[in-house]
């Protein structure tokens, strides 16, 4: 076994990781170690499978094949499976943006009487945007209207994708028009590129990577409408204080871990489990006590202050803890090893959607239209498998940093205008101008085991902190975060450089906090990536520049999924340098490697920066920043 | 002493193998890295498909090399104690002599320096890359001994299960 810090930096993983040693369970560390080396065609982007006459691969070195069985190059190859891969990672956030609004619809008709809207002001807001009248109407009624506009964007039809177009600036329409990737329809698009990378269409790289834009604009609509409609129904969220880590758990407790990525039955399980609590206590436990893991997790911790307990790659060290009672799982970033761990444990892994089954877990299937009682008989089977756990199993990593989070655009906003009433973005321009904060930068994305779990992340934010770099994270980069003590006023005053510190307390304490805000802001999870899009659309408008002249950068420094190469794209397409910590699978192509890292600059502003050494990383995300000042002459 | 040995049966023919091969000799030993050096880094073994059977080839490291025998330079040697047989790229002076002789065709050429190539049996490795890389295990290192007790404990099975059943 390697030095623990090489598996992961966060101290509760490194003692449950040491747990696993002990009781001989496999990890995805130790998965991994049996997959190196991994296959180097796979790793370059080179290995073709899209027609059954393959699979075929290009040998790097030169010597062996240079074409596919049909002709491809390299570059048609690694292009079309970049694309695949963005319309995979589309497919996931708008499928579920489509739940969302399919929930919204059933609401509004009277199926789904568990629901409600909560913002209906931020309802009306969206009604408005896309053009929907809401005078004289009532909320079932807007509520219905924005549902079918929301399920109409996923068809092909004659006008732009709604929540693309009426949520960025005018320029990025034009700069998408010009290059004829302005999409009409979300699943259509998606299904588009699935036929442009089919077996002898598409074979021009460019082309190709264009459709692969085209895609993750689609994403970004996915997200921000996941974003929009979650909001709808469950509250748009507000600044709270909570814990992270695994040391949130309960010994007493009935433990019941929400994972995955929907808010859709998150948060109805955190409403109803209020009401279970004497349940729980019958069956001798002190109540139950509910914790999050991944984005379902950033979900519920952003509207409820439901701690987060891991992230990502260590997903499956919170049953190791031997505390967890029932782990509730719906879609993206499971991974099928937990049913194993599960096993060795009193643990009940829960699936509850029909198209994400996992072997071995107890399937509960999750209906909106019974969507207190699913929740109610998934606490139940919770509280029953904790009356059969080892007291003797027990082990809680002793570790908690307390955390905040709920920084919503609308929050963020409202911080701001506590400084300035009749212009809130006014003191955020004013102290990037003036140089207090050199710029943004937002964080995003997953954990991967090919990184120490977390280096990346802290890595890079304490070295951009120190030089004024305001800092902004979703995903499980923002649990990397909260389980190190970054999202406190404390890490301000221990990371932030002088004149982003004077900033953060000055809004701070407008806002009624007694010291600063936070070091970085959580945004909430991957989907509420259109979050920081939003404030960076508005300062944006405000200063009547476009995107790409902004000193803004994003930075996935341990980037995994699909989803993370969609977000990826889109934010280099807003005009975004966009640093990747992990090399994506891409260099098989030095011509496809070469559009992506420097040739996208000249056409969207933004580009990729791949670098897998974080100090170096922070280095080339300054000196983009830079690089924007200058431009603006700041 | 440990030979790399193959289980023929056992290749799918991902040539996994040939790409570690080729990282290992790269100035970097890193892919990403490796496949943009000059002279490219080249793999030192060879994956065949004959009679549909994908079959590696790699230096049988030979006890009595042809190969060496040929070398009018000194430029192949081999181990007295190892047996390894080594390429020295200053002595050589691409004469071919080597590839003629080579009962397996695993001599190949390094096109820059127009000089021999072949398996070193990745002298600053415990395990030769090529092995490490074989996602089947259809590549081995190992005794010859040890990898004769595993064929034989597998064709051992295979009797034991025909024993069972007509028992």
């Amino acid at each position: 076994m390697k030095a623990l810090e090489e598996y992961s930096w966060c101290p509760a993983v490194q003692e449950m990781l040491r747990q696993a040693e002990k009781l001989d369970i496999e990890t995805a560390w130790c998965r991994y170690e049996a997959q190196l080396p991994q296959c180097g065609f796979g790793e370059l982007g080179t290995c073709c499978r899209n027609c059954m006459q393959g699979p075929c691969r290009i040998d790097p070195f030169g010597e062996g094949p240079q074409k596919g069985v049909c002709g491809a190059t390299a570059d048609t190859i690694v292009a079309r499976n970049l694309a695949r891969a963005i319309a995979g990672g589309a497919a996931a956030h708008s499928g579920h943006a489509k739940h969302l609004a399919h929930t919204l619809l059933l609401w509004a008709e009277g199926k789904a009487p568990d629901y409600t809207v909560k913002d209906e002001a931020k309802l009306k807001a969206i009604a408005s945007r896309l053009g929907i009248p809401v005078e004289g109407k009532d909320i079932p009624e807007i509520a219905k209207e924005v549902a079918e506009k929301a399920l109409e964007d996923f068809s092909e039809k004659e006008t732009p994708v709604a929540w693309l177009v009426t949520n960025v600036t005018k320029g990025r329409v034009e700069k998408a028009l010009q290059y004829g990737v302005v999409p009409t329809g979300i699943d259509s698009t998606i299904s588009e590129v699935m036929h442009q990378t089919s077996y002898g269409v598409d074979a021009d790289p460019l082309n190709i990577l264009l459709g692969g834009v085209k895609c993750a604009l689609v994403d970004f609509a996915g997200c921000h409408m996941a974003t929009d409609l979650s909001d709808v129904l469950f509250g748009t969220p507000k600044p709270l204080v909570t814990v992270a880590n695994m040391g949130a758990l309960k010994p007493e407790a009935v433990n019941i871990a929400l994972h995955g990525h929907n808010p859709v039955l998150s948060d109805i399980i955190v409403q109803v489990a209020k009401e279970m609590e004497e349940e729980a206590k019958a069956a001798g436990a002190s109540g139950i006590n509910l914790v999050g893991i991944c984005c379902t997790g950033n979900e519920v911790l952003m509207r409820h202050g439901i701690p987060p307990v891991t992230h990502s790659v260590s997903q499956e060290m919170v049953i190791l803890t031997g505390a967890l009672d029932a782990m509730v799982v719906d879609y993206q970033c499971v991974m099928p090893s937990l049913a194993t761990v599960a096993e060795c444990f009193h643990t009940k892994l829960i699936t509850t959607i029909p198209i994400a089954k996992i072997t071995g877990a107890t399937h509960i299937e999750f209906r909106e239209e019974a969507a207190r009682e699913t929740a109610r008989q998934i606490i139940r089977a919770g509280i029953e498998a904790f009356k059969k756990r080892d007291p003797a199993k027990v082990r809680i990593p002793n570790y908690t940093h307390k955390a905040f989070a709920g920084f919503s655009t609308e929050a963020i906003i409202w911080a701001l205008s506590q400084v300035n009433k009749e212009d809130p973005l006014k003191p955020l321009i004013d102290n990037i101008v003036a140089g207090n904060i050199l710029g943004v930068c937002l964080f995003a994305g997953c954990n991967n085991v090919k990184v120490p779990q977390d280096s990346g992340f802290l890595t890079i934010a304490k070295e951009l902190a120190r030089n004024n770099v305001l800092l902004l994270a979703t995903g499980c980069g923002a649990g990397a975060f909260a389980r190190h003590g970054l999202l406190t006023p404390e890490a301000t005053e221990e990371y932030a450089g002088d004149g982003l510190k004077a900033v953060l307390t000055a809004v701070g304490k407008a806002a009624g906090l007694e010291g600063p805000l936070p070091l970085v802001l959580h945004m909430g999870s991957c989907v509420d990536n259109s979050r920081a899009a939003d404030v960076a659309v508005a300062v944006a408008n405000k200063l009547g520049v476009d995107i790409d002249k902004l000193p803004v950068v994003a930075s996935a420094p341990e980037a995994t999924a699909e989803k993370a190469i969609a977000i990826g794209t889109w934010a280099v397409t807003a005009g975004l340098p966009t640093h990747v910590g992990v090399v994506p699978p891409v260099l098989g192509s030095p011509f496809v490697a070469k559009v992506l890292t420097q040739d996208v600059k000249d056409i969207f502003g933004g580009y990729f920066i791949v670098e897998t050494d974080p100090k170096k990383a922070a280095e080339k995300l300054l000196d983009a920043i830079r690089e924007r000042r200058k431009g603006l002459g700041i | 002493m440990k030979e790399i040995f193959v289980r023929l049966d056992r290749c799918v023919g991902c040539h996994s193998c040939e790409l570690a091969c080729a990282v290992e000799h790269s100035r970097s030993k890193n892919i990403f890295e490796a496949i943009f050096e000059t002279p490219r880094p080249r793999r030192r073994l060879y994956v065949e498909y004959v009679m549909a059977r994908k079959m590696p080839f790699l230096c049988r490291h030979c006890e009595d090399a042809p190969c060496v025998r040929a070398c009018r330079t000194g430029a192949l040697a081999q181990d007295p104690l190892t047996r390894i047989v080594t390429h020295n790229p200053d002595k050589c002076i691409g004469c071919w002599m080597c590839t003629m002789v080579c009962p397996y065709g695993v001599i190949g050429r390094e096109w820059e320096r127009r000089i021999a190539l072949k398996c070193d049996r990745c002298p600053d490795r415990e395990i030769p890359a090529c092995v490490e890389a074989c996602p089947t295990k259809a590549l081995v290192f190992m005794e010859e001994e040890e990898f004769a007790r595993l064929t034989r404990l597998e064709a051992a099975e295979e009797v034991a299960k025909g024993y069972r059943i007509a028992g």
